[in-house]
């Protein structure tokens, strides 16, 4: 559960003097808590399972304007909001819901914004479900909590679809340039925060597009690229630059960047190091990290091969080895690239598994197969090195470890094969090294994490701001924004003193 | 986007490559490689870096043509953009005094060993320089190299009624006759790398290999490029392209490259259709 001690008393204050705006008293007068309970939540419209398989088009359809209003009708506008503290930004819920709820669909997307500057793909990434959704009040009260993430979803794609993305003034340049290092979730927040304050960004990306997971990893048909691009526009507009193919560690060191004139740097490059199981055969071909699966079809857009030149192998017997979000997106991938049998490995049960649950549920409508309590042991290959059947070991659950989780415990004897011609690995990724290693001085944890004051996330240089998944390890894209407004937040202070 | 300042037929289906990377020349080492897209519809591919001018801004690399990145590559004009041009990546190669080192190419491998030779030689090593061809027509830089080796031997296999002779074979050779080598670097094909491996591992001479496997993203990210080397997996895009050659699983190396066989024909085949295509209109 993500849910803070206790608000900021800044954060506590913007929502007291929110709530007792005169429309708003009005508006909690004109429905009474009991008939706004009783209202149904809306049902997000999807494509049908059978159609969305064979394509890389979106699922969720986004809510018709009258559904939305008719959700926001279910929200009690609550005195003292919970959901506002399971929010990793602490998005002034309550205000865009009933913003929704009279109509100010645009302005409802402002106030997100305020503090979420890429509502649009928080909306349809976010784990609601246990974050501002899993404290709603009406929860406690109906078991059924507003549908926050779907209406977040709803005004972003109502500001972009009527043209009406509001860019906000700009003060007068700072004259100090900022060098934000990854642009994925963590980077763009930064980058975005920082524009808006007046100071010159640079966002460096090793890859050819911007997005970092949100382009190589999550699917077109989970989140489409052209909401990205929209994103990215947008920081552009704000007058950041954003500067592909560039390897910092490489094309250039932190430091060189320095030698520059870059004051102050964001690190935000992700956890771009694969895990892999170390178990034998596991280098044989039709064996995947979900990076390099995602990548090459996200990416590099392997689902249209030969259009596009980069292949990935279709397997009839795909086998999707870890219970995240990633494997979910890895399986539906197989699924859509054709594969007869699309089967989840995990090795804990239903209930230990750290996917969204739409996620889970879209997966299963697809007809994914779950195979829960088992992991595999080894890869078995034929006489071209390529994978052919995989054994499996069955577990069951003992007791709770480090993560609360019940710890998954090997039965002896219940080894099985399964036959199999594509594994994509799905077991977690680990802070990618290239800065660490090239960085002289720079505080690293054993995982190979950068090491930050959580109140600043700053690093031990001077300077040098880290978040998102470098930080944390494999975590999600609205932690990663977070971290990003509050590293944003004391970079802007740090460049002041200075 | 990074210009192409020139590209030239070197021998057949053997080009050079120059491109307008100021950033990259000024940071690349011998042993690296940079990855580039030849259009928006292409491949991520590594080329390793066969030279590098700082004054002048650019990186070259020499490419064999072998599927459709390649043949898309050989297609390129001067002032034509590739949409990806990054690096240096991977890690430079190790660069000392060791004595004699023997530097071996074959095909692209004869420009990508250049600056190897070169750093080397001005370490202050005895450089004898191993370059293998099919035939003489296909021999090209002999002269750059000849400037920075102390010897300079040429392996060809021009007339088939001779026995076919392979640089391992002259490599295994030199070494029966006790001729003191103390390092080896073979860049080129990944029969060449493990020949050269198997000939100096009686002899325990340091090889070290530079590995040319699929990659992707060429920052590590993907593991597209994973090698076993020893008892350990590793990624030649970050903890490579140099490994010791008497560790590199060889078998699985070969058959890992060959991945995509199918997909690469099809591809070539798809893309050359299109050419002609629009060639007749």
């Amino acid at each position: 559960m993500a849910e803070k001690d206790e608000l900021s008393a800044e954060v506590k204050e913007r929502l007291k003097t929110e709530y007792q705006k005169p429309w708003r008293q009005e508006l909690r007068r004109t429905l009474s808590v009991k008939e706004r309970s009783k209202i149904p939540r809306q049902k997000m419209p999807e494509r049908p399972a059978e159609e969305r398989i064979k394509d890389f088009g979106e699922v969720n359809l986004g809510l018709e304007t009258e559904a939305a209003q008719m959700e926001a009708k279910r929200c009690l506008d609550c005195a003292n909001p919970a959901c506002v503290k399971g929010c990793p930004v602490s998005i002034d819920i309550p205000s865009f819901v009933k913003l929704i709820e009279i109509g100010e669909f645009v302005l409802a997307a402002r106030k997100i914004k305020e503090t979420n500057s890429l509502p649009a793909i928080c909306g349809r990434v976010c784990p609601q479900e246990i974050q501002c959704e899993a404290l709603c009040n009406l929860k406690k009260a109906t078991g059924v909590p507003v549908a926050i993430g779907n209406l977040e979803r709803f005004v972003a794609d109502f500001e972009r679809k009527n043209g009406e993305i509001f860019i906000p003034s700009i003060p007068a340049p700072s004259g100090k340039k900022v060098a934000v290092i990854g642009a994925g979730p963590a980077g763009l927040t930064v980058a975005g925060e920082l524009a808006k304050k007046g100071h010159q960004v640079t966002v460096f990306e090793a890859l050819h597009l911007a997005g970092g997971v949100l382009v190589y990893g999550i699917p077109e048909f989970r989140l489409p690229k052209s909401i990205l691009k929209a994103e990215v526009d947008y920081l552009k507009r704000l007058g950041v630059e954003i500067k592909l193919n560039f390897v910092v560690g490489k094309t250039a060191t932190l430091e060189d960047l320095r030698a520059e004139g870059y004051e102050a740097f964001f690190i935000g490059t992700g956890a771009g190091l694969p895990n892999f199981m170390k178990i034998p055969g596991e280098n044989l071909i039709g064996i995947y990290s979900a990076n390099e699966y995602l990548t090459r079809v996200n990416l590099m857009r392997a689902y249209d091969f030969p259009r596009y030149d980069t292949p990935v192998l279709k397997g009839e017997r795909v086998a999707v080895i870890g219970g995240g979000n990633v494997a979910m997106d890895s399986v539906r991938t197989a699924k859509r690239l054709g594969a007869k049998r699309a089967m989840i490995i995990y090795r804990r049960s239903r209930h230990e598994m750290p996917a969204r649950e739409e996620e889970i549920k879209h997966a299963e409508e697809e007809g994914i197969e779950f195979h829960f309590l088992t992991v595999p042991v080894r890869y078995i290959g034929d006489e071209h090195g390529r994978v052919k059947a995989m054994e499996c070991q069955r577990m069951e659950l003992g007791e709770p470890d480090a993560s609360g989780r019940r710890r998954p415990i090997p039965v002896p004897g219940s080894e099985f094969t399964v036959e199999v011609d594509l594994v994509v690995v799905a077991i977690g990724q680990s802070p990618n090294p290239l800065i660490p290693q090239t960085t002289a001085g720079l505080k690293v944890g054993k995982w190979g994490n950068i090491e930050v004051d959580w109140s600043t996330m700053a690093t031990n240089i001077e300077g040098v701001y880290a978040g998102g998944d470098i930080v944390r390890g494999g975590a999600t894209v609205i932690l990663a924004m977070g971290d990003g407004r509050l590293a944003a937040a004391s970079i802007d202070e740090y460049l002041k003193r200075k | 986007m990074a210009k192409i300042v020139q590209k030239k037929k070197l021998v057949p289906n053997i080009y050079l490559l120059e491109v307008e990377a100021p950033e990259v020349a000024k940071k690349a080492r011998p042993g690296q490689f940079v990855i580039l897209m030849p259009d928006e519809f292409g491949e991520r591919i590594p080329l390793t870096i066969a030279d590098w001018d700082i004054k002048r801004g650019t990186v070259t690399s020499v490419f064999m043509v072998v599927g459709t990145s390649t043949a898309k590559l050989a297609g390129v004009r001067p002032g034509d953009e590739l949409p990806v041009y990054v690096g240096p990546l991977g890690r430079p190669s190790e660069i000392d005094y060791f004595g004699t080192v023997l530097c071996a190419g074959g095909c692209f491998g004869l420009g990508a060993i250049f600056p190897l030779a070169r750093a080397y030689k001005q370490a202050g090593n005895r450089v004898v320089t191993f370059l293998d061809v099919r035939a003489r027509y296909l021999l090209y830089w002999e002269e750059k190299l000849r400037a920075v080796s102390d010897e300079v031997h040429i392996i060809s296999r021009d007339d088939q009624n001779l026995p076919q002779e392979y640089i391992s074979w002259r490599l295994k050779n030199l070494l029966e006759q006790g001729r003191q080598v103390d390092r080896v670097h073979v860049v080129g094909c990944t029969y060449l790398m493990s020949s050269c491996a198997e000939a100096t591992r009686p002899y325990k001479i340091k090889t070290i290999v530079s590995l040319n496997p699929i990659m992707l993203d060429g920052t590590g990210m993907c593991g597209a490029c994973r090698v076993s080397v020893g008892e350990a997996t590793r990624f030649a895009c970050v903890d490579g392209p140099d490994f010791d050659g008497h560790l590199v699983d060889w078998n699985e190396l070969y058959a890992r490259r060959k991945a995509y066989l199918e997909e690469e024909t099809h591809s070539l085949c798809h893309w050359q259709a299109r050419v002609y295509e629009e060639e007749a209109i």
